[in-house]
Protein backbone atom coordinates (compact mmCIF):
# COMPACT_ATOMS: atom_id res chain seq x y z
CA UNK A 1 0.00 0.00 0.00
CA UNK A 2 2.50 2.41 0.66
CA UNK A 3 4.29 1.58 -2.38
CA UNK A 4 0.98 2.34 -4.14
CA UNK A 5 0.66 5.65 -2.26
CA UNK A 6 4.05 6.89 -3.60
CA UNK A 7 2.75 6.11 -7.27
CA UNK A 8 -0.51 7.97 -6.68
CA UNK A 9 1.30 11.03 -4.87
CA UNK A 10 2.77 13.63 -6.86
CA UNK A 11 6.02 13.91 -7.68
CA UNK A 12 9.05 14.39 -5.35
CA UNK A 13 11.54 16.28 -7.21
CA UNK A 14 14.92 15.10 -6.80
CA UNK A 15 17.75 18.08 -6.18
CA UNK A 16 19.97 19.00 -8.38
CA UNK A 17 22.26 16.57 -9.49
CA UNK A 18 26.17 16.92 -9.00
CA UNK A 19 27.72 17.66 -12.60
CA UNK A 20 29.27 14.77 -14.29
CA UNK A 21 31.16 14.41 -17.77
CA UNK A 22 29.03 14.09 -20.86
CA UNK A 23 28.54 10.37 -21.66
CA UNK A 24 26.63 11.18 -25.06
CA UNK A 25 26.49 14.40 -26.84
CA UNK A 26 23.81 14.92 -29.28
CA UNK A 27 24.72 17.28 -31.61
CA UNK A 28 21.99 18.69 -34.21
CA UNK A 29 20.45 15.29 -35.10
CA UNK A 30 17.74 15.12 -37.28
CA UNK A 31 15.87 12.11 -38.72
CA UNK A 32 14.18 10.93 -42.24
CA UNK A 33 12.14 7.99 -42.63
CA UNK A 34 12.42 7.88 -46.27
CA UNK A 35 11.53 11.75 -47.08
CA UNK A 36 9.42 12.84 -43.74
CA UNK A 37 11.29 14.18 -41.09
CA UNK A 38 10.91 13.14 -37.92
CA UNK A 39 13.44 14.78 -35.89
CA UNK A 40 14.77 18.38 -36.25
CA UNK A 41 17.77 19.85 -35.69
CA UNK A 42 18.10 18.12 -31.73
CA UNK A 43 21.30 19.18 -29.51
CA UNK A 44 21.63 17.97 -25.84
CA UNK A 45 24.48 16.14 -23.96
CA UNK A 46 23.63 13.34 -22.20
CA UNK A 47 25.81 13.09 -18.31
CA UNK A 48 27.32 10.36 -17.20
CA UNK A 49 26.13 7.99 -14.66
CA UNK A 50 23.17 10.06 -14.55
CA UNK A 51 19.13 9.04 -15.80
CA UNK A 52 17.50 11.50 -18.23
CA UNK A 53 14.25 10.94 -19.57
CA UNK A 54 12.87 11.72 -22.66
CA UNK A 55 9.59 12.88 -22.15
CA UNK A 56 6.39 14.81 -24.20
CA UNK A 57 3.73 13.29 -26.23
CA UNK A 58 3.11 10.43 -28.91
CA UNK A 59 4.51 10.95 -32.20
CA UNK A 60 7.41 13.87 -30.68
CA UNK A 61 10.12 11.71 -31.64
CA UNK A 62 11.42 10.60 -28.23
CA UNK A 63 11.48 7.40 -28.94
CA UNK A 64 13.28 7.75 -32.55
CA UNK A 65 15.80 9.63 -30.68
CA UNK A 66 16.56 7.04 -28.21
CA UNK A 67 16.75 4.32 -31.19
CA UNK A 68 19.31 6.53 -32.69
CA UNK A 69 21.77 6.23 -29.80
CA UNK A 70 22.42 2.27 -30.64
CA UNK A 71 21.48 3.04 -33.98
CA UNK A 72 18.29 0.22 -33.82
CA UNK A 73 16.66 2.44 -36.77
CA UNK A 74 19.29 0.71 -38.68
CA UNK A 75 16.35 -2.34 -39.13
CA UNK A 76 14.04 0.40 -40.78
CA UNK A 77 14.78 0.18 -44.13
CA UNK A 78 15.15 3.91 -45.85
CA UNK A 79 15.40 5.63 -42.23
CA UNK A 80 18.63 7.60 -42.14
CA UNK A 81 20.28 10.45 -39.46
CA UNK A 82 22.01 13.40 -39.77
CA UNK A 83 24.34 15.15 -37.51
CA UNK A 84 26.48 13.93 -34.84
CA UNK A 85 25.81 11.47 -31.34
CA UNK A 86 29.47 11.09 -29.81
CA UNK A 87 30.08 8.50 -27.49
CA UNK A 88 32.75 9.40 -24.86
CA UNK A 89 34.05 12.50 -26.66
CA UNK A 90 35.38 9.61 -29.30
CA UNK A 91 32.90 7.56 -31.36
CA UNK A 92 30.62 8.69 -33.31
CA UNK A 93 27.12 6.47 -33.22
CA UNK A 94 25.36 8.32 -36.24
CA UNK A 95 28.67 6.75 -38.91
CA UNK A 96 30.64 4.41 -36.75
CA UNK A 97 30.82 0.94 -38.74
CA UNK A 98 31.28 -1.33 -35.63
CA UNK A 99 27.45 -1.57 -35.09
CA UNK A 100 28.31 -5.18 -33.03
CA UNK A 101 30.17 -3.02 -30.59
CA UNK A 102 28.43 -0.14 -30.33
CA UNK A 103 25.36 -2.40 -29.23
CA UNK A 104 27.62 -3.78 -26.59
CA UNK A 105 28.08 -0.36 -25.07
CA UNK A 106 24.94 1.10 -25.93
CA UNK A 107 22.34 -1.84 -24.31
CA UNK A 108 18.62 -1.26 -24.74
CA UNK A 109 15.57 -2.33 -22.71
CA UNK A 110 12.17 -2.27 -24.53
CA UNK A 111 8.56 -1.61 -23.40
CA UNK A 112 7.33 -5.07 -23.47
CA UNK A 113 9.81 -7.62 -22.26
CA UNK A 114 10.29 -10.30 -24.66
CA UNK A 115 11.96 -13.14 -22.95
CA UNK A 116 13.85 -15.84 -25.07
CA UNK A 117 11.99 -18.83 -25.15
CA UNK A 118 14.29 -20.97 -22.66
CA UNK A 119 15.21 -20.72 -19.32
CA UNK A 120 15.88 -17.90 -17.09
CA UNK A 121 19.68 -18.74 -16.93
CA UNK A 122 19.72 -19.01 -20.62
CA UNK A 123 18.31 -15.52 -20.99
CA UNK A 124 20.95 -13.82 -19.61
CA UNK A 125 23.74 -16.55 -20.54
CA UNK A 126 22.67 -16.01 -24.19
CA UNK A 127 24.81 -13.24 -25.56
CA UNK A 128 27.91 -14.32 -23.14
CA UNK A 129 27.53 -17.80 -24.76
CA UNK A 130 27.43 -16.38 -28.23
CA UNK A 131 30.71 -14.09 -27.55
CA UNK A 132 32.61 -17.11 -26.48
CA UNK A 133 33.14 -16.85 -22.93
CA UNK A 134 34.16 -19.28 -20.99
CA UNK A 135 31.80 -21.31 -18.87
CA UNK A 136 32.82 -19.81 -15.24
CA UNK A 137 32.82 -16.02 -16.47
CA UNK A 138 29.44 -16.93 -17.70
CA UNK A 139 27.94 -18.51 -14.57
CA UNK A 140 29.65 -15.09 -12.86
CA UNK A 141 28.05 -12.77 -15.34
CA UNK A 142 24.63 -14.44 -14.98
CA UNK A 143 25.24 -14.30 -11.31
CA UNK A 144 25.83 -10.90 -11.19
CA UNK A 145 23.56 -9.58 -13.78
CA UNK A 146 21.06 -11.03 -12.05
CA UNK A 147 21.64 -9.26 -8.43
CA UNK A 148 22.33 -6.14 -10.38
CA UNK A 149 18.56 -6.40 -11.83
CA UNK A 150 17.24 -7.28 -8.22
CA UNK A 151 16.05 -10.34 -9.68
CA UNK A 152 18.63 -13.17 -8.16
CA UNK A 153 16.32 -13.35 -4.64
CA UNK A 154 13.43 -14.11 -6.95
CA UNK A 155 14.63 -16.73 -9.02
CA UNK A 156 17.85 -18.30 -7.84
CA UNK A 157 16.31 -21.25 -6.56
CA UNK A 158 14.23 -21.70 -10.09
CA UNK A 159 17.04 -20.50 -12.61
CA UNK A 160 16.03 -23.33 -14.81
CA UNK A 161 12.52 -22.58 -15.47
CA UNK A 162 11.02 -20.84 -18.48
CA UNK A 163 11.57 -17.17 -18.71
CA UNK A 164 7.96 -16.71 -20.16
CA UNK A 165 6.63 -18.05 -16.42
CA UNK A 166 7.70 -15.09 -14.92
CA UNK A 167 5.79 -12.34 -13.92
CA UNK A 168 6.07 -9.51 -16.35
CA UNK A 169 7.67 -6.75 -13.77
CA UNK A 170 9.89 -10.00 -13.54
CA UNK A 171 10.62 -10.58 -16.94
CA UNK A 172 11.53 -6.89 -17.25
CA UNK A 173 14.27 -7.17 -14.65
CA UNK A 174 15.24 -10.29 -16.58
CA UNK A 175 15.40 -8.15 -19.33
CA UNK A 176 16.95 -5.55 -18.05
CA UNK A 177 19.71 -8.47 -16.38
CA UNK A 178 20.44 -9.74 -20.12
CA UNK A 179 21.40 -6.07 -21.14
CA UNK A 180 23.73 -5.74 -17.96
CA UNK A 181 25.56 -9.38 -18.82
CA UNK A 182 26.80 -7.88 -21.71
CA UNK A 183 28.82 -5.10 -19.64
CA UNK A 184 27.14 -1.79 -21.51
CA UNK A 185 28.31 1.63 -20.60
CA UNK A 186 25.26 3.08 -21.52
CA UNK A 187 20.92 1.96 -20.99
CA UNK A 188 18.50 3.09 -23.13
CA UNK A 189 15.13 1.84 -21.91
CA UNK A 190 12.06 2.39 -24.43
CA UNK A 191 8.89 3.29 -21.84
CA UNK A 192 9.95 0.04 -19.76
CA UNK A 193 7.64 0.31 -17.34
CA UNK A 194 4.33 0.91 -19.35
CA UNK A 195 2.97 -2.23 -19.30
CA UNK A 196 3.41 -3.09 -15.65
CA UNK A 197 1.15 -2.32 -12.89
CA UNK A 198 2.21 0.24 -10.68
CA UNK A 199 4.73 -1.82 -7.77
CA UNK A 200 6.22 -3.67 -10.35
CA UNK A 201 6.96 -0.22 -12.14
CA UNK A 202 8.47 0.49 -8.45
CA UNK A 203 10.68 -2.02 -8.82
CA UNK A 204 11.70 -1.17 -12.53
CA UNK A 205 12.01 2.60 -11.02
CA UNK A 206 13.85 1.83 -8.15
CA UNK A 207 16.42 0.15 -10.06
CA UNK A 208 17.10 2.37 -12.69
CA UNK A 209 18.24 4.84 -9.45
CA UNK A 210 20.52 2.18 -8.60
CA UNK A 211 22.09 1.61 -11.85
CA UNK A 212 22.24 5.50 -12.57
CA UNK A 213 25.62 4.51 -9.81
CA UNK A 214 27.64 2.80 -12.59
CA UNK A 215 25.81 3.35 -15.96
CA UNK A 216 24.70 6.18 -17.75
CA UNK A 217 20.58 5.49 -18.17
CA UNK A 218 18.50 7.16 -20.78
CA UNK A 219 14.88 6.64 -20.31
CA UNK A 220 12.12 7.41 -22.81
CA UNK A 221 8.01 7.95 -20.87
CA UNK A 222 5.62 9.41 -21.38
CA UNK A 223 4.86 9.49 -17.73
CA UNK A 224 5.73 12.86 -16.47
CA UNK A 225 5.54 11.17 -12.70
CA UNK A 226 7.68 8.72 -13.27
CA UNK A 227 10.10 11.41 -15.09
CA UNK A 228 9.83 13.60 -11.99
CA UNK A 229 10.97 10.35 -9.57
CA UNK A 230 13.53 9.03 -11.36
CA UNK A 231 15.30 11.36 -13.82
CA UNK A 232 18.30 14.04 -12.93
CA UNK A 233 17.94 15.11 -16.47
CA UNK A 234 14.85 15.49 -17.84
CA UNK A 235 14.35 16.37 -22.28
CA UNK A 236 11.02 17.53 -23.12
CA UNK A 237 9.76 17.22 -26.81
CA UNK A 238 7.52 17.96 -28.97
CA UNK A 239 6.07 17.61 -32.86
CA UNK A 240 5.85 20.79 -34.38
CA UNK A 241 2.21 21.44 -35.45
CA UNK A 242 2.84 22.44 -38.73
CA UNK A 243 5.84 20.92 -40.16
CA UNK A 244 4.68 17.26 -38.13
CA UNK A 245 8.56 16.77 -36.93
CA UNK A 246 9.84 16.11 -33.21
CA UNK A 247 11.91 19.38 -31.83
CA UNK A 248 13.48 19.31 -28.64
CA UNK A 249 11.99 22.61 -26.10
CA UNK A 250 13.70 21.81 -23.34
CA UNK A 251 16.90 20.34 -21.72
CA UNK A 252 17.95 20.82 -17.97
CA UNK A 253 17.77 19.22 -14.38
CA UNK A 254 14.48 17.76 -13.81
CA UNK A 255 14.36 20.11 -11.52
CA UNK A 256 14.66 23.09 -12.61
CA UNK A 257 11.99 21.56 -15.69
CA UNK A 258 9.81 20.85 -13.52
CA UNK A 259 9.46 23.74 -11.24
CA UNK A 260 10.92 26.89 -13.39
CA UNK A 261 10.56 25.86 -17.14
CA UNK A 262 11.64 28.39 -19.54
CA UNK A 263 9.59 27.81 -22.01
CA UNK A 264 5.82 28.20 -21.91
CA UNK A 265 5.03 25.24 -23.66
CA UNK A 266 6.90 23.07 -21.01
CA UNK A 267 4.97 24.69 -18.48
CA UNK A 268 2.00 23.80 -20.75
CA UNK A 269 2.65 20.09 -20.99
CA UNK A 270 3.84 19.71 -16.95
CA UNK A 271 0.99 21.42 -15.59
CA UNK A 272 -1.65 19.77 -17.90
CA UNK A 273 -2.88 22.16 -19.65
CA UNK A 274 -1.60 20.92 -22.86
CA UNK A 275 -3.95 18.94 -25.42
CA UNK B 1 -42.67 -12.99 -37.11
CA UNK B 2 -39.34 -11.34 -37.89
CA UNK B 3 -37.45 -13.29 -34.91
CA UNK B 4 -38.87 -16.40 -36.47
CA UNK B 5 -37.34 -16.06 -39.59
CA UNK B 6 -34.38 -14.89 -38.28
CA UNK B 7 -34.83 -18.31 -36.24
CA UNK B 8 -35.33 -20.51 -39.43
CA UNK B 9 -32.63 -19.05 -41.39
CA UNK B 10 -30.10 -19.73 -38.68
CA UNK B 11 -31.70 -23.21 -38.47
CA UNK B 12 -31.20 -23.74 -42.23
CA UNK B 13 -27.32 -22.13 -42.13
CA UNK B 14 -26.12 -24.49 -39.41
CA UNK B 15 -27.77 -27.63 -41.23
CA UNK B 16 -25.91 -26.58 -44.41
CA UNK B 17 -22.69 -26.16 -42.02
CA UNK B 18 -23.31 -29.98 -40.69
CA UNK B 19 -23.51 -31.09 -44.21
CA UNK B 20 -20.24 -29.84 -45.50
CA UNK B 21 -18.15 -31.07 -42.24
CA UNK B 22 -20.11 -34.07 -43.42
CA UNK B 23 -19.05 -33.92 -46.96
CA UNK B 24 -15.57 -33.10 -45.49
CA UNK B 25 -14.81 -36.12 -43.15
CA UNK B 26 -16.38 -38.65 -45.76
CA UNK B 27 -13.87 -39.23 -48.24
CA UNK B 28 -11.28 -39.69 -44.90
CA UNK B 29 -13.34 -42.21 -43.55
CA UNK B 30 -14.08 -44.06 -46.26
CA UNK B 31 -10.40 -44.14 -47.44
CA UNK B 32 -9.52 -45.28 -43.59
CA UNK B 33 -12.42 -47.75 -43.30
CA UNK B 34 -11.75 -48.99 -46.97
CA UNK B 35 -7.60 -49.60 -46.26
CA UNK B 36 -8.03 -50.93 -42.67
CA UNK B 37 -11.12 -53.64 -43.84
CA UNK B 38 -8.92 -54.82 -46.83
CA UNK B 39 -5.52 -54.51 -45.06
CA UNK B 40 -5.90 -55.38 -41.29
CA UNK B 41 -5.51 -59.13 -42.78
CA UNK B 42 -2.06 -59.07 -44.49
CA UNK B 43 -0.79 -56.28 -41.58
CA UNK B 44 -1.72 -58.59 -38.93
CA UNK B 45 0.70 -61.30 -39.95
CA UNK B 46 3.97 -60.92 -38.47
CA UNK B 47 5.62 -62.56 -41.51
CA UNK B 48 4.19 -59.52 -43.41
CA UNK B 49 7.20 -57.26 -41.31
CA UNK B 50 9.85 -59.71 -41.26
CA UNK B 51 10.18 -61.07 -44.78
CA UNK B 52 10.56 -59.67 -48.47
CA UNK B 53 8.47 -60.38 -51.20
CA UNK B 54 7.88 -64.04 -52.50
CA UNK B 55 6.30 -65.17 -55.80
CA UNK B 56 3.16 -65.22 -55.78
CA UNK B 57 1.06 -68.52 -54.23
CA UNK B 58 4.39 -68.83 -51.69
CA UNK B 59 3.17 -68.32 -48.32
CA UNK B 60 4.96 -66.22 -46.00
CA UNK B 61 5.50 -62.90 -48.04
CA UNK B 62 6.18 -59.73 -46.68
CA UNK B 63 7.22 -55.90 -46.83
CA UNK B 64 10.24 -56.00 -45.05
CA UNK B 65 12.17 -54.58 -47.79
CA UNK B 66 9.77 -51.98 -48.13
CA UNK B 67 9.35 -50.87 -44.93
CA UNK B 68 13.21 -50.14 -44.49
CA UNK B 69 13.86 -48.85 -48.04
CA UNK B 70 10.96 -46.44 -47.45
CA UNK B 71 13.32 -45.71 -43.91
CA UNK B 72 15.74 -45.03 -45.80
CA UNK B 73 14.77 -43.10 -48.72
CA UNK B 74 13.05 -40.43 -46.63
CA UNK B 75 15.51 -40.57 -44.42
CA UNK B 76 18.01 -39.47 -47.03
CA UNK B 77 15.80 -37.48 -48.65
CA UNK B 78 15.01 -35.01 -45.04
CA UNK B 79 19.07 -34.94 -44.41
CA UNK B 80 19.61 -33.72 -47.75
CA UNK B 81 16.11 -31.56 -47.56
CA UNK B 82 15.20 -29.92 -44.58
CA UNK B 83 18.77 -28.75 -43.37
CA UNK B 84 18.77 -26.66 -46.85
CA UNK B 85 14.56 -25.88 -46.48
CA UNK B 86 15.47 -24.69 -42.68
CA UNK B 87 18.51 -22.47 -43.90
CA UNK B 88 16.87 -20.86 -47.07
CA UNK B 89 13.31 -20.50 -45.25
CA UNK B 90 15.46 -18.32 -42.46
CA UNK B 91 17.05 -15.97 -45.50
CA UNK B 92 13.67 -15.49 -47.01
CA UNK B 93 11.83 -14.55 -43.53
CA UNK B 94 15.07 -12.16 -42.42
CA UNK B 95 15.47 -10.70 -46.12
CA UNK B 96 11.97 -10.68 -46.72
CA UNK B 97 11.96 -7.40 -49.33
CA UNK B 98 15.08 -7.93 -50.99
CA UNK B 99 14.44 -9.43 -54.43
CA UNK B 100 16.53 -12.36 -54.64
CA UNK B 101 14.09 -13.25 -51.56
CA UNK B 102 11.32 -12.56 -54.22
CA UNK B 103 12.34 -15.04 -56.77
CA UNK B 104 13.66 -17.51 -54.53
CA UNK B 105 9.91 -17.73 -53.20
CA UNK B 106 8.37 -17.44 -56.54
CA UNK B 107 10.76 -20.66 -57.20
CA UNK B 108 9.62 -22.36 -54.34
CA UNK B 109 5.72 -21.78 -54.68
CA UNK B 110 6.01 -23.50 -58.23
CA UNK B 111 8.00 -26.38 -56.61
CA UNK B 112 5.12 -27.18 -54.63
CA UNK B 113 2.83 -26.70 -57.64
CA UNK B 114 5.30 -29.27 -59.69
CA UNK B 115 3.42 -32.62 -60.57
CA UNK B 116 5.92 -35.18 -58.71
CA UNK B 117 5.63 -37.25 -61.69
CA UNK B 118 7.68 -34.37 -63.39
CA UNK B 119 10.09 -34.51 -60.10
CA UNK B 120 10.58 -38.08 -60.95
CA UNK B 121 11.70 -37.54 -64.30
CA UNK B 122 13.88 -34.66 -63.53
CA UNK B 123 15.85 -36.82 -61.45
CA UNK B 124 16.10 -39.29 -63.50
CA UNK B 125 17.53 -37.58 -66.55
CA UNK B 126 19.79 -36.11 -63.51
CA UNK B 127 20.75 -38.97 -61.33
CA UNK B 128 19.99 -42.28 -63.37
CA UNK B 129 21.03 -41.64 -66.36
CA UNK B 130 24.06 -40.52 -66.10
CA UNK B 131 25.45 -43.65 -64.44
CA UNK B 132 22.93 -46.31 -66.71
CA UNK B 133 21.02 -48.01 -63.43
CA UNK B 134 18.56 -47.14 -61.27
CA UNK B 135 19.77 -46.37 -57.30
CA UNK B 136 18.18 -45.26 -54.08
CA UNK B 137 20.04 -42.33 -53.53
CA UNK B 138 18.42 -40.85 -56.94
CA UNK B 139 14.95 -41.54 -55.41
CA UNK B 140 16.12 -39.66 -52.00
CA UNK B 141 16.81 -36.56 -54.54
CA UNK B 142 13.74 -37.00 -56.07
CA UNK B 143 11.87 -36.59 -52.56
CA UNK B 144 14.04 -34.15 -51.67
CA UNK B 145 12.92 -31.61 -54.32
CA UNK B 146 9.61 -32.49 -53.14
CA UNK B 147 9.97 -31.96 -49.65
CA UNK B 148 12.30 -28.89 -50.01
CA UNK B 149 9.69 -25.98 -51.16
CA UNK B 150 7.65 -27.34 -48.01
CA UNK B 151 10.45 -27.40 -45.34
CA UNK B 152 11.26 -23.76 -46.90
CA UNK B 153 7.60 -21.67 -46.60
CA UNK B 154 7.13 -23.43 -43.66
CA UNK B 155 10.37 -22.15 -41.95
CA UNK B 156 9.44 -18.82 -43.17
CA UNK B 157 6.15 -18.54 -42.01
CA UNK B 158 6.83 -19.83 -38.57
CA UNK B 159 9.83 -17.25 -38.13
CA UNK B 160 7.18 -14.38 -39.61
CA UNK B 161 5.26 -15.39 -36.64
CA UNK B 162 7.72 -14.71 -34.10
CA UNK B 163 7.06 -11.45 -32.37
CA UNK B 164 9.78 -8.52 -33.82
CA UNK B 165 10.49 -7.75 -30.70
CA UNK B 166 12.35 -10.80 -29.51
CA UNK B 167 14.39 -9.84 -32.72
CA UNK B 168 15.36 -6.40 -31.45
CA UNK B 169 15.94 -7.42 -28.53
CA UNK B 170 18.75 -9.91 -29.77
CA UNK B 171 20.19 -7.21 -31.96
CA UNK B 172 20.06 -4.97 -29.29
CA UNK B 173 22.52 -7.02 -27.49
CA UNK B 174 25.45 -6.54 -30.27
CA UNK B 175 24.69 -10.11 -31.22
CA UNK B 176 25.29 -10.32 -35.60
CA UNK B 177 21.94 -10.51 -37.45
CA UNK B 178 22.33 -14.33 -38.45
CA UNK B 179 23.37 -15.18 -35.16
CA UNK B 180 20.00 -13.50 -34.23
CA UNK B 181 18.24 -15.24 -36.98
CA UNK B 182 19.88 -18.89 -36.39
CA UNK B 183 20.47 -19.26 -33.17
CA UNK B 184 17.57 -17.03 -31.10
CA UNK B 185 14.65 -16.43 -34.49
CA UNK B 186 14.59 -20.07 -35.52
CA UNK B 187 14.30 -21.39 -31.81
CA UNK B 188 11.54 -19.26 -30.76
CA UNK B 189 9.69 -20.72 -34.34
CA UNK B 190 10.73 -24.32 -33.54
CA UNK B 191 7.34 -25.51 -33.55
CA UNK B 192 6.41 -24.68 -36.26
CA UNK B 193 9.43 -25.42 -38.46
CA UNK B 194 9.76 -29.13 -36.25
CA UNK B 195 5.50 -29.08 -37.40
CA UNK B 196 6.50 -28.02 -41.64
CA UNK B 197 9.42 -30.63 -41.50
CA UNK B 198 8.02 -33.61 -40.03
CA UNK B 199 5.12 -32.87 -43.10
CA UNK B 200 7.45 -32.63 -45.48
CA UNK B 201 8.34 -36.27 -44.36
CA UNK B 202 4.41 -37.42 -44.10
CA UNK B 203 4.48 -36.13 -47.80
CA UNK B 204 7.50 -37.77 -48.96
CA UNK B 205 7.03 -41.48 -47.03
CA UNK B 206 3.57 -41.71 -49.21
CA UNK B 207 4.76 -40.40 -52.65
CA UNK B 208 4.67 -43.11 -55.74
CA UNK B 209 5.52 -40.87 -59.02
CA UNK B 210 9.46 -39.63 -58.26
CA UNK B 211 10.35 -43.11 -57.15
CA UNK B 212 9.18 -45.07 -60.21
CA UNK B 213 12.28 -44.39 -62.25
CA UNK B 214 14.36 -43.52 -59.82
CA UNK B 215 14.77 -45.83 -56.94
CA UNK B 216 12.83 -48.33 -59.12
CA UNK B 217 11.57 -50.89 -56.33
CA UNK B 218 13.52 -53.75 -55.39
CA UNK B 219 11.83 -57.67 -54.41
CA UNK B 220 14.69 -57.81 -51.96
CA UNK B 221 16.15 -56.71 -48.95
CA UNK B 222 18.72 -54.22 -49.97
CA UNK B 223 20.79 -51.35 -48.00
CA UNK B 224 23.25 -50.52 -50.47
CA UNK B 225 21.38 -46.41 -51.76
CA UNK B 226 23.74 -47.30 -55.26
CA UNK B 227 21.02 -50.03 -55.38
CA UNK B 228 17.29 -49.67 -56.69
CA UNK B 229 15.59 -49.92 -53.84
CA UNK B 230 11.72 -50.92 -52.60
CA UNK B 231 9.45 -48.04 -50.86
CA UNK B 232 6.09 -49.15 -49.59
CA UNK B 233 4.15 -46.61 -52.62
CA UNK B 234 5.83 -48.89 -54.73
CA UNK B 235 4.84 -52.06 -52.89
CA UNK B 236 1.05 -50.88 -53.15
CA UNK B 237 1.57 -49.64 -56.68
CA UNK B 238 3.36 -53.06 -58.09
CA UNK B 239 1.22 -55.73 -56.38
CA UNK B 240 -2.09 -53.79 -56.70
CA UNK B 241 -1.72 -53.98 -60.50
CA UNK B 242 -1.54 -58.37 -60.23
CA UNK B 243 -4.01 -60.68 -60.88
CA UNK B 244 -3.10 -62.25 -57.57
CA UNK B 245 -5.19 -62.14 -54.61
CA UNK B 246 -2.57 -62.61 -51.92
CA UNK B 247 -0.38 -60.01 -53.84
CA UNK B 248 -3.48 -57.41 -53.95
CA UNK B 249 -3.22 -58.45 -49.95
CA UNK B 250 -0.09 -57.24 -49.81
CA UNK B 251 -0.60 -53.53 -51.46
CA UNK B 252 -3.24 -53.66 -49.02
CA UNK B 253 -1.77 -54.08 -46.16
CA UNK B 254 1.33 -51.93 -47.62
CA UNK B 255 -0.78 -49.21 -47.74
CA UNK B 256 -2.21 -49.32 -43.97
CA UNK B 257 1.29 -49.17 -42.79
CA UNK B 258 1.73 -46.46 -44.63
CA UNK B 259 -1.25 -44.80 -43.93
CA UNK B 260 -0.29 -45.35 -39.82
CA UNK B 261 3.26 -44.76 -40.87
CA UNK B 262 1.85 -40.76 -42.25
CA UNK B 263 -0.31 -40.86 -39.02
CA UNK B 264 2.22 -41.27 -36.10
CA UNK B 265 4.39 -38.52 -37.87
CA UNK B 266 1.36 -36.51 -37.85
CA UNK B 267 0.64 -37.44 -34.24
CA UNK B 268 4.27 -36.86 -33.48
CA UNK B 269 4.69 -32.87 -34.77
CA UNK B 270 1.41 -32.10 -33.11
CA UNK B 271 3.00 -33.26 -29.81
CA UNK B 272 6.43 -31.67 -30.55
CA UNK B 273 4.59 -28.56 -31.59
CA UNK B 274 2.78 -28.46 -28.07
CA UNK B 275 6.03 -29.24 -25.87
CA UNK B 276 7.50 -26.32 -27.78
CA UNK B 277 4.93 -24.18 -27.89
CA UNK B 278 4.30 -25.19 -23.82
CA UNK B 279 8.44 -23.36 -23.65
CA UNK B 280 7.45 -20.64 -25.44
CA UNK B 281 4.58 -19.97 -23.39
CA UNK B 282 2.27 -19.63 -25.88
CA UNK B 283 -1.12 -21.13 -25.59
CA UNK B 284 -1.82 -25.02 -27.03
CA UNK B 285 -4.65 -24.33 -29.55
Amino acid sequence: MEQLQAVIQPPALRAVPGATRTKLKVERVSFYYERFKALQDISLEIPERRVTALIGPSGCGKSTLLRIFNRMYDLVPGSRAEGRVILDEATDIVTTHDLLGLRRRVGMVFQRPSPFPMSIYDNVAFAPRLLGWPRRRVEETVERSLRDAALWDEVKDRLKSPGVALSGGQQQRMSIARCLAVNPEVILMDEPASALDPVATLKIEDLMSRLAERYTIVVVTHNMQQAGRVADYTAFMLMDPVQRFGELVEFGPTVELFNRPRDQRTEDYITGRFG
Amino acid sequence: MRRQRRLARDLWFRFLIYVAAVVALLPLSLVLAYTISNGWRAAMQPDFYLHFERPEGIPGAGVQHAIVGTLELVGMASLLAIPVGIVVGTHLAEYRQHRWATWVRLAGDVLVGTPSIAIGLFAYALLVAPFHHFSALSGAGALAVLMLPVVMRTTEGALLLVPVGLREAGLALGLPRWRVALQLMLRAAAPGVVTGALLAVARAAGETAPLLFTSFGNRRLVFNPAEPMQALPLTVFHNALTPYKDLEDQAWGAALLLVVLVLIVNLASRFALRRQLALAGRGTS
